[in-house]
């Protein structure tokens, strides 16, 4: 069914090769095949429940496939040590679909505690001017010193995409980026990852069903479903593809 | 059949959780000596563990003292030895009473606090997000607060073992008249280390089972907002559990050193 995959231009990040993942009985990921080369912001789309979060949970090693390859710099996850693991994640932001803040901490310490305990950085000066820039960029300056309970559910997506980008990976992998937010965030959200594509030239997952924040950032769309991806391309050739599934899934949402 | 599969299923649970208890305690030591140890969240935690539970450890021991002079107190005067009323008091709430009670009250407000705390970090991701940014959550958030759970219910133990012998004071004052300086000489007289070293001792194995059957069950709760419940829950019954398994081997192993 899939069709020919396109050839990107740059090197290739991602590679996976017949995914597949179980829990118990159910089947989530038959067979899931995607390449992504570097700087391309590829968006998954697909209903809920298919499997969207497990890919990318595979990617950065939370889940173990049951088999395939899933190489992320030429290196298969699965078979990684603790040690390498570790170095790898250091490359690759994860955006929780809930955003994930850490509810004992201020949004300036969420900001802190990747630079402190991740890149062990000690210069409490450079430390702040990193955490008031990706705060800025994200458009939180004003909330730095609040805690994760007192943000709207928009400033808290901004402020966990800001301490995912603090650390500048090159991989970054979005759950669901969007839902839950009215259409101007959401544009704005949409706005920000393709700002932070051009400027630290990261390669992207993105997963959503918001078909606006799929329309303004995908470089290419994937579509799930039942695990496997049954149809990928641009977002134009998608929405005028032949397959009825995939074009309801753009009508639908017009 | 029936019946003998659901048995089977059931033990084999529990030993599979016992498997997972001992990985997880393997991680938990590993990472107290990988460097890079959280100072300051230590410190915080044994302000929150510590700190915050001193009055709740303070009341229960004061009355727990005054109540047990009052208990005993009859059946000592019955034959007339009204006299040995501190001794009593001191050896029992010293080798025992002050130890147990103190840590069920910790299991009770300690356990259940990092369980759901863990719980809910981990329900809502934070665990993950920790795991998946390349840091250390075990270092972070296990190891410190075992280790301080481990430092703090010695201590508190300590304070309450006091207080209690202050609330034994004043209730051996409502029926005769002993003095402070009498009372605090014959309590200190009638205690060696024999009955305080492994009271001490025990009371530090209280502490690292406080701690680690918190975040045991926070850490490994299931998906899902009712199972922060459960993990609170499911820490205080453990751990109370613990307490008194661990007070069992403590008197034979003492009675081996100390008593022959
Ligand atoms: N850790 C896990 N243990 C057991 N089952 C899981 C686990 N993670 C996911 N699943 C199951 O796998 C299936 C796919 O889940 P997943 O979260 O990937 O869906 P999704 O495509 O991201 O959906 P949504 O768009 O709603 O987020 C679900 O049926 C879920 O119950
Ligand atoms: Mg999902």
């Amino acid at each position: 069914m899939a069709k020919e995959i396109p050839k990107g231009k740059g090197e290739m990040i991602i590679e996976i090769k017949h995914l597949k993942k179980s829990f118990g009985q159910k089947e989530v990921l038959k067979d899931i095949n995607l390449e992504v080369h570097k700087g391309e912001n590829v968006v998954v789309l697909g209903k809920s429940g298919e499997g969207k979060s497990v890919t990318i949970q595979c990617i950065v090693g939370m889940l173990t496939p049951d088999s395939g390859t899933l190489k992320v710099f030429g290196e298969n996850v699965p078979e990684l040590n603790e040690k390498e693991l570790k170095e790898l994640r250091m490359k690759i932001g994860f955006l929780f679909q809930g955003a994930a803040l850490y509810d004992s901490m201020t949004v300036r310490e969420n900001m802190e505690f990747p630079l402190t305990r991740v890149l062990k950085m000690k210069d409490q000066h450079e430390i702040d001017e990193r955490v008031n820039e990706v705060l800025e960029s994200v458009g939180l300056a004003d909330a730095i010193d609040k805690m994760p309970s007192d943000l709207s559910g928009g400033m808290r997506k901004r402020a966990g995409l800001a301490r995912t980008l603090i650390v500048n990976p090159e991989i970054m992998l979005y759950d669901e980026p969007t839902t839950g937010l009215d259409p101007v965030t959401s544009r704005e959200i949409s706005k920000l990852i393709m700002d932070m594509q051009k400027k630290y030239k990261t390669t992207s997952i993105i997963i959503t069903h918001d078909m606006d924040c799929a329309r303004i950032t995908a470089d290419r769309v994937v579509m799930m479903k039942d695990g496997e991806y049954i149809a990928e391309g641009t977002f134009k050739d998608m929405e005028h593809s032949d397959n009825e599934f995939v074009r309801s899934y753009f009508n639908k949402e017009k | 059949m029936a019946t003998q599969d659901i048995e089977l299923t059931g033990w084999r649970k529990w030993f599979a959780s016992i498997g997972d208890q001992w990985l997880f305690f393997g991680r938990f030591f590993r990472n107290i000596f990988s460097g890079g140890f959280e100072w300051s969240e230590f410190v915080r935690q044994c302000y929150e563990i510590g700190y915050k539970s001193m009055m709740l450890v303070g009341i229960t021991s004061f009355i727990m003292g005054a109540v047990l002079v009052l208990q005993l107190r009859p059946s000592l005067a019955s034959f007339g030895q009204e006299g040995m009323l501190p001794k009593t008091l001191s050896v029992s709430l010293i080798r025992e009473i002050g130890p147990v009670i103190t840590a069920l009250i910790c299991a009770g407000k300690i356990s259940s606090s990092i369980g759901a705390e863990l719980g809910s970090m981990k329900v809502t991701e934070q665990i993950d997000a920790m795991e998946v940014s390349g840091a250390n959550p075990i270092q972070y958030l296990v190891v410190t607060r075992i280790l301080a759970a481990t430092l703090m219910i010695p201590l508190l133990t300590i304070i309450g073992d006091l207080i209690g012998l202050v609330g034994g004071f004043f209730a051996i004052n409502i029926n005769d008249n002993v003095s402070a300086v009498l009372y605090i000489h014959k309590c200190i007289y009638s205690i060696d280390y024999s009955d305080f070293l492994p009271a001490f001792v025990k009371t530090i194995f209280f502490g690292l089972a406080i701690g680690f059957v918190g975040c045991y069950k926070g850490y490994n709760s299931n998906r899902g907002t009712e199972s922060v419940g459960l993990s609170a829950n499911s820490a205080v019954v453990t751990a109370s559990l613990w307490i008194f398994v661990i007070d069992a081997i403590a008197v034979q192993l003492t009675s081996i050193l100390f008593y022959h």
